[in-house]
């Protein structure tokens, strides 16, 4: 019962702190937030002239940050190695196993 | 599950959705969507044949040797594009224009970004084929 009680308060207090720090966070679509800043506005209006591609958001995938798609790609193919290892690793027992002949 | 209604369904709805998958990695670069929500939409057709039939059916259709080759061929791709940036004497994964025609909004546009979109959509869909089909079904020891 203590602890519960102890809980509650506890999360009221964390709630309350996260609602204060929302209040502090600027305004929804307003112009001058930090995170309008020149890079956007960079990628909007020369991504014609760089990449000749109307989609912004494949450009940016696969041209400004394709290194960041490259990673992606290999975290892909990680999971999909893990997965094959340990799940398809008894469906096929012998098929892997013929090099010591 | 045994549903002829869901699996006379299935049957017709299967090539929509893969065209439609197919439209959305090849018009990645002209229109919404692009290689991970088209490889996605591919993937969820098999996904739709292995719950309607059952998990062994969809293995069938894409096995794990098909997957391996896929998996590991698409990785190569994005890797040799950007190796072939640097034969042109470029940075890695600069993109180059490959295409002749210069006209925004064609097919054939947009230099590396439409084999790396590619590359990204075949192997999203596996990605998701595979792990559904292992995660979900069990196999037979």
């Amino acid at each position: 019962m203590l602890r519960q009680i102890a809980a509650t308060i506890l999360i009221l207090l964390l709630g309350t702190v996260l609602l204060y720090m929302t209040s502090e966070m600027p305004r929804f679509g307003d112009p001058g937030n930090p995170s309008n800043n020149e890079l956007s506005a960079r990628y909007t209006d020369e991504v014609i002239e760089d990449v000749n591609v109307p989609n912004i958001v494949t450009a940016i995938i696969t041209d400004y940050r394709a290194y960041d798609t490259l990673g992606e790609a290999t975290v892909l193919f990680a999971g999909i190695v893990a997965v094959l290892t340990v799940l398809a690793a008894h469906s096929d027992v012998g098929r892997g196993t013929k090099k010591d002949g | 599950m045994d549903d002829l209604v869901l699996q006379t369904i299935t049957r017709i709805l299967m090539p929509f959705i893969q065209v439609y998958g197919i439209f959305v990695i090849v018009n990645g670069h002209l229109s919404p969507g692009g290689g991970f929500a088209g490889g996605t939409i591919l993937g969820a057709s098999v996904i739709l044949y292995a719950l309607t039939f059952n998990v062994g059916a969809a293995e069938d259709l894409y096995p794990d040797d098909l997957a391996e080759a896929v998996e590991s061929s698409s990785v190569l791709i994005f890797v040799l594009v950007g190796l072939f940036a640097i034969l042109m004497g470029a940075n890695f994964l600069t993109n180059i224009g490959i295409f002749p025609s210069p006209e925004t909004g064609t097919l054939f546009t947009g230099g590396f970004v439409t084999p790396l979109t590619l590359a990204i959509g075949v192997k999203v869909a596996s990605t998701v084929i595979t792990l559904f089909t292992h995660l979900f079904g069990e196999k037979k020891p």
